[in-house]
């Protein structure tokens, strides 16, 4: 049992973000609304999001930015004080393209609605079955 | 089909829940993805560039090119609402108001017009009466933000922010204008045109950096090239390039953000809308 509670406590955020994704993969299955699958998809950009924030976490380390960056030429950066900037980076553009790809579903939706006038996939396919 | 759906789901949940017993534990500093590359990047990134922030200098020089694509990504994004969205015909008819009177004029001839100014105002189907609460408040707290925005960008190298951030929080601030007015006002503020060109300037700066350090003889963004063009930098001239690309990113992203949203909102007529 304590070897249970200690894989837990160890691996919780893992955890949580496989949650989080189970989340974003049932609306993107599961919902028959356009727009609620496209938040089903965001939900599950996030849940990468923060699985990758997460690896690059060190205990006791700070933010990727170098401290006292004026008056520090010649003193060793050790890797161990500052948490991983590569996985940040990743995310970042990550983030902004998930904004970009957001953007353009919506779009995409907003094109379908005008044209069909309904946004409920079931009714969509009896439209184009109807065509 | 909702049944389906959730043994799917649980399936896959529990083998990736299965898969994470093998994973590094939270915090570990040992963990496999802070081993190689990324202890490099946290000891030589300042003697290599002179940025303090490690995550800028990696986005923008060691990983450059990827970002440069990723900017490209955003362009696209834009250029993807516009052509999916954008309806050039006009409206046939159109509804004034008489502000002092609050009259809503109907004119079915669709060349006349009246100029809008004190007398007479725009008038649609969301028109709400404007609440000088929000107007206020909104008034005050744009230029702020815009200048935050500034700040984000071009502090990207030493402290958190840069371009995509910066011109994230710029694109915002254009947006709350729109939401706070109309969108009228924001359009007839920064045009469709400005728009466009600001989304492919922005690119352009970030590939003409790029193709600049081409033709001073060195690699693609190989940014330490430049330095006969900014004579007494030499030592932060990398960070120089860096400063110069974050602005290309944040021109291309604040640009892009408002394109799609009055695209959206507007369903592509640019006339009404939130």
């Amino acid at each position: 049992m304590s070897d249970v509670l200690s894989l837990i406590v160890a691996k919780y955020n893992y955890w949580l973000y496989v949650i989080l994704m189970m989340i974003g993969l049932y609306g993107m299955i599961a919902k028959n609304n356009l727009v609620k699958k496209i938040v089903g998809m965001n939900i599950f950009q996030t849940a990468i999001i923060l699985f990758y924030v997460s690896i690059g976490y060190k205990t006791d380390a700070t933010i990727p930015i170098l401290k006292n960056a004026h008056d520090a030429h010649g003193a060793a950066i050790h890797a161990a004080d500052y948490i991983n900037p590569l996985t940040s980076c990743l995310m970042l553009t990550a983030i902004v393209v998930s904004v970009a790809t957001f953007g353009y579903a919506m779009a995409l939706a907003v094109r379908i609605y005008q044209r069909y006038q309904t946004l409920e996939e079931d009714e969509l396919r009896m439209r184009l079955s109807e065509e | 089909m909702r049944v389906i759906a959730f043994i799917v789901v649980c399936l896959t949940g529990a083998l990736l829940l299965y898969g994470t017993s093998e994973f590094p534990d939270w915090g570990d500093p040992k963990s496999p993805a802070s081993l190689h590359v990324s202890n490099y990047y946290i000891e030589k990134t300042y003697e290599d560039t002179h940025a303090p922030n490690f995550v800028t200098a990696v986005v923008t020089d060691y990983r450059g090119f990827d970002t440069m694509f990723e900017t490209a990504v955003i362009f696209t994004a834009g250029l993807g609402c516009f052509l999916l969205l954008r309806d050039f015909r006009g409206k046939k008819e159109h509804y004034y108001r008489h502000i002092p009177t609050g009259v809503i004029l109907h004119i079915k001839d669709e060349k006349k017009s009246l100029t809008v100014g004190k007398e007479f105002g725009y008038m649609d189907k969301e028109w709400v009466p404007p609440d000088l609460i929000n107007k206020t408040v909104c008034r005050i707290l744009i230029p702020f933000i815009q200048i935050y925005a500034l700040y984000v960008v071009a502090h990207g190298d030493f402290s958190p922010g840069g371009g995509f951030q910066g011109g994230v929080i710029f694109g915002s601030s254009l947006i709350l204008l729109a939401i706070s007015y109309d969108l009228k006002t924001l359009v007839k503020r920064i045009k469709e045109r400005l728009l466009g060109i600001f989304a492919a300037v922005g690119v352009l700066i970030y590939a003409g950096t790029g193709a600049l350090c081409l033709v001073m003889g060195g690699n693609f963004l190989d940014y330490g090239k430049l330095a006969p063009l900014f004579p007494g930098y030499e030592d932060h001239i990398r960070t120089l390039g860096m400063l110069v690309v974050e602005i290309g990113v944040g021109i291309a992203v604040m640009a892009v953000m408002t394109i799609i949203y009055i695209n959206i909102v507007s369903e592509g007529r640019h006339d009404e809308g939130l």
